[in-house]
């Protein structure tokens, strides 16, 4: 057998075979990668977990009550007896509010994406954006103390138009979800920016753009994946809310597009029907299942949503 | 071309042709220039001007009871006397656990889907695209999860520290997992080229290199998700955090509450009183938080300066 | 301390004067109050009990540092579910407990124990802005709240009323609230229109009704008094004229039909710990200076002399 200067035996064509002490390395190697792979099942694990947890009671909700009667219905009353589970309200309710955020996040957060990509000095910049990012941290409770306390009392209840104001609305709740994602939405539009290469900007400006229709007929398309990748996170964020809404826009769910009343939205009836804590198995219980899964489904959807826009959208560099 | 003070025909001409240029943007556009500006400046006022008021409207109305007494006592009907302990400790028990959970586990599934995962497999997709979707998911479904899961349904470990901490831990390790691939992904190849050159498995290049290189990423990352945690609120209200609990945690079957949901309590009671009291408890969580958003950022200064 | 009288007047002549360092299920009958009672003690249910309780449990937790007390409010209903199951020991409620729910702690071997913790004048609420209505008929209200009831503007209620839109706000259908004003309003426990704001937690009805003009609510008559100026509280004619609720009229019978009792239900088995019947005692014998501060009307002392026999009788022996 062929064989090293020193002895050791070597393999096909004289390849070196792994020693003794490499071989017991190469076994714990294949043990790590073992662990690693097993916790990254716990991914998986959850979202089959969250899909389990919320299909089972979701389908023995249907077996009671009628998918028809669900979607059809335009009352919700569901943990009153008798009770009515039409879901529109909810929809509506739903969509009343994300309305309303995304129309103060999104034009808000674009223009103050183009503001710290392409007009502040750096030094502007290097302070905004942090800060930005710290009040993109801002615990939803509080923002939903300041809209039922001020926002609604101060600024809804004073300046709307069509009709009073109660103690309750979904525009105050959705005004100030809206600003709740604006940083959000503000970071990551600019961080789709700043990945423009600067040699765009420059040509358009050689090219006699001013500063604005390079922000418009440049920047913008250039940054449109990540840009729309960005506002579809803010409308996922926007259905998703919870506390803001639940404090906020009271919990009479109303089918209407009124944003001067109180509305219920899926993700606030989730809420309210856990502080109550229904009782396991009840038709009540159920209930929380089966808006949930919808709640599920939608976001579930958008976000694939955006994965499949930024990469239609996408436009390579280098 | 040199510098020249004004007066020679150069310079003249220079301006001349500056000014023809600038003569070439009509007013209108201009204008719309100017006010499409002043857009920008109003949407980022907006913003700015009402986080602040809010933040400014928050300290004007609790600092009257920012004293030890808030720190020190626990909730009480009485709002006189009423502090948040029991919350601030829940809430560190509570984030802390699922912080010491999510860490390792974020970060063992980053690294195997960064250098172990076989590139393409079916298998390999369904992982990142749940781990991906996860991210997105809103907080109150997992409330729902823990609710039918874990408090009650397969473990059932009732409303305690542990159900809390884990579902914690499910909301908060994609975001750990997605922060922790990038801080690897930054790290330069020649690193690990080297390493492997040298003889290295692929787990000593991992460990000795690769990993201590992408710390800093990754603890930016894991703060910033943990401190994240802290700020929930909806997720807990399913899992009866809501309740009167005036002792601090003392085990993983204890009863607990966590500061947003405390707040959340006492902004809800009609009594004025107790929204002082609310107002005082949300500046200590937002210094909190700041404190632990400052140490991640301060984190990722440090190292990024050492590296460069 | 008052509870150890209460022990002596029981009669109660095993191991006295041993001091209880134990925690659940003992049978031994606990003794020196001031020694260290120890243990957890889970309470549940309605909202409108929780004031009061929440403030025993507190002080009782200052004189007794080694019991844990944890109040939850999920409801009347919410919270019999889970004495039923076995998760909690005391369960307020601001109604008697049904039935059906007896039938359900049966069938898990929960024995409940009820203990009347106050009297009630479940409290029909206004805006303070509202000075029309001063005085309601249970017609009126019946009217108002009635399952296919479309009024919304006070002026339907009563054509001497301005045009000014109603909004309604209440209890929610697992609160014991709920069931009492349903059942004395419309007459059937849980009938009731559903297009108002319910909620489980009487604070948000509160601050509800002081923000609309045409607000209207109802709940225990310690959240109308805890809250006076930001809402206003409204008569109610049961028939034999309109009548306040306060102390004299609630305790007198004379505030009807909406004037409860509100309990809590012990589990006949937790009842034998010590610190669970220490905090049975601390109440009863503090029930007065209790109720004054959180706003409740007193047990009548007929009340507290049934109380007693009955606490007593399960625990003493």
């Amino acid at each position: 057998m062929a064989a090293t200067t020193t002895g050791r035996p070597l393999g096909p064509e004289g390849s070196l075979l792994p020693s003794g002490h490499l071989r017991r390395r190469l076994r714990t190697e294949a043990v790590i990668r073992a662990a690693l792979f097993l916790a990254a099942l716990v991914s998986v694990a959850t979202t089959g977990a969250i899909a389990v947890s919320l299909l089972r009671p979701t389908i023995e909700f249907f077996s009671e009550i009628p998918v028809g009667e669900f979607f059809s219905g335009t009352t919700w009353a569901p943990l009153f007896v008798p009770a009515q589970f039409g879901v529109w309200p909810l929809i509506t309710g739903t969509f009343l509010v994300m309305a309303i955020a995304v129309l103060v996040a999104v034009p808000c957060g674009l223009g103050a994406a183009f503001y710290l990509s392409e007009y502040a000095r750096p030094r502007v910049r290097a302070v905004v954006k942090p800060v930005l990012e710290v009040l993109a941290g801002i615990p939803t409770v509080v923002f939903g103390f300041f809209a039922l306390y001020f926002v609604n009392p101060q600024i809804v209840q004073k300046f709307w138009p069509f009709g009073n104001v109660g103690t309750f609305s979904g525009l105050a709740a959705g005004l100030v979800v809206g600003i709740m994602i604006l940083p959000t939405m503000a970071s990551l539009a600019e961080d789709a920016m700043s990945a423009v290469p600067g040699s765009l900007r420059d040509g358009a400006l050689a090219l006699g753009a001013t500063r604005r229709e390079v922000c418009t007929k440049v920047i913008f398309p250039a940054a449109l994946s990540g840009i729309v990748a960005a506002s579809v996170l803010a409308f996922s964020r926007a259905i998703g809310e919870t506390t803001i809404v639940l404090l906020a826009s009271g919990s009479n769910p109303q089918f209407t597009l009124n944003p001067g009343q109180g509305v219920q939205t899926m993700s606030s009836f989730i809420g309210f029907a856990g502080i109550g804590d229904q009782p396991t198995g009840s038709t009540g219980y159920k209930t929380i299942f089966a808006v949930g899964t919808v709640l599920f489904v939608i976001t579930f959807v958008l976000n694939i949503l955006s994965v499949r826009i930024v990469r239609r959208f996408r436009q390579a560099y280098e | 071309m040199t510098a020249t003070t004004g007066g020679t025909p150069l310079t003249t001409e220079r301006r001349r042709l500056v000014q023809s240029l600038a003569s070439t943007v009509s007013v209108g556009r201009r204008l719309r220039d100017r006010v499409f500006f002043g857009l920008l400046i109003l949407s980022l006022l907006i913003a700015l001007v009402t986080l602040f008021a809010l933040l400014i409207d928050t300290f004007l109305t609790g600092q009257t009871r920012l004293n030890s007494d808030l720190v020190q006592n626990m909730p009480s009907g009485r709002p006189a006397r009423a502090g948040i302990q029991s919350a601030i400790f829940g809430s560190l028990w509570v984030v802390g656990l699922a912080g010491a959970v999510s860490l390792p586990l974020g970060v063992a599934t980053a690294v195997y889907l960064e250098d172990f995962a076989p590139k393409g497999r079916w298998y390999i997709s369904l992982i990142e695209l749940n781990v991906q979707n996860l991210a997105g998911v809103p907080s109150v479904v997992f409330g729902i999860l823990g609710l039918a899961f874990i408090a009650r349904g397969p473990f059932s470990w009732g409303f305690t520290v542990g159900t809390g901490a884990m579902v914690l831990t499910i909301l908060v390790l994609p975001t750990v997992v997605v922060a922790s691939r990038e801080a690897i992904r930054a790290v330069p190849p020649s690193l690990r080229d080297g390493a492997l050159a040298l003889g290295a498995t692929r787990w000593q290049t991992i460990w000795r290199q690769v990993l201590p290189s992408a710390v800093p990423g990754i603890a930016t990352g894991s703060i910033l998700s943990v401190s994240r945690a802290l700020g929930e609120s909806a997720p807990l209200l399913l899992l009866g955090a809501l309740t009167f609990v005036t002792f601090n945690p003392d085990g993983l079957d204890s009863s607990f509450t966590v500061l947003p949901l405390l707040i959340f309590k006492y902004a809800s009671d009609a009594k004025a009183e107790f929204h002082v009291v609310a107002a005082a408890a949300i500046i200590v969580l937002l210094i909190m938080l700041l404190t632990m958003n400052t140490a991640a950022i301060l984190i990722r200064n440090r190292y990024q300066n050492r590296r460069s | 301390m008052a509870g150890g009288l209460l022990l002596a007047a029981c009669g109660d002549s095993e191991n006295e004067g041993t001091t209880d360092v134990g925690t659940d299920d003992t049978t031994e009958s606990p003794q020196a109050p001031a020694a260290a009672l120890a243990g957890d003690i889970r309470i549940d249910g309605s909202s409108t009990v929780t004031p009061l309780i929440s403030l025993a449990a507190e002080d009782f937790q200052t004189e007794n540092s080694g019991v844990r007390v944890t109040v939850g409010t999920s409801g009347t209903g919410g919270g019999f579910e889970k004495f039923c199951n076995g998760e909690t020991d005391i369960s307020m409620a601001s109604r008697a407990i049904k039935d059906s729910e007896i039938q359900a702690c049966k069938a898990k071997g929960i024995e409940p124990l009820a203990v009347i913790v106050a009297n009630d004048g479940l409290s029909v609420v206004v805006n303070p802005q509202n000075d029309w209505a001063k005085c309601l008929t249970v017609e009126q209200l019946n009217k108002i709240w009635a399952p296919d009831s479309k009024v919304n503007n006070w002026n339907q209620v009563d054509p001497a009323f301005p045009d000014q839109k109603l909004t309604l706000f209440g209890a929610g259908s697992d609160s014991g609230t709920f069931d009492y004003f349903t059942d004395a309003i419309n007459g059937e426990e849980g009938a009731t229109r559903t297009d108002y704001n319910p909620s489980e937690d009487d604070n948000v009805t509160v601050t509800g009704v002081s923000g609309d003009k045409g607000a209207m609510g109802y709940f225990g008559l310690s959240y109308l008094l805890e809250n006076e100026g930001k809402i206003k509280g409204v008569e109610v004619n049961g028939g034999d004229g309109c009548v306040a609720p306060n102390n004299e009229t609630v305790q007198s019978g004379d505030y009807k039909p909406l004037g409860r009792e509100l309990f809590i239900y012990i589990k006949a088995e937790s009842a034998k710990r010590p610190e669970v019947k220490a905090f049975a005692e601390y109440y009863v014998e503090n029930q007065d200076t209790i109720t004054e501060e959180a706003l409740f009307v007193p047990l009548t002392d007929d009340q507290v002399t049934k109380i007693k026999s009955e606490l007593t009788a399960v625990t003493g022996g």
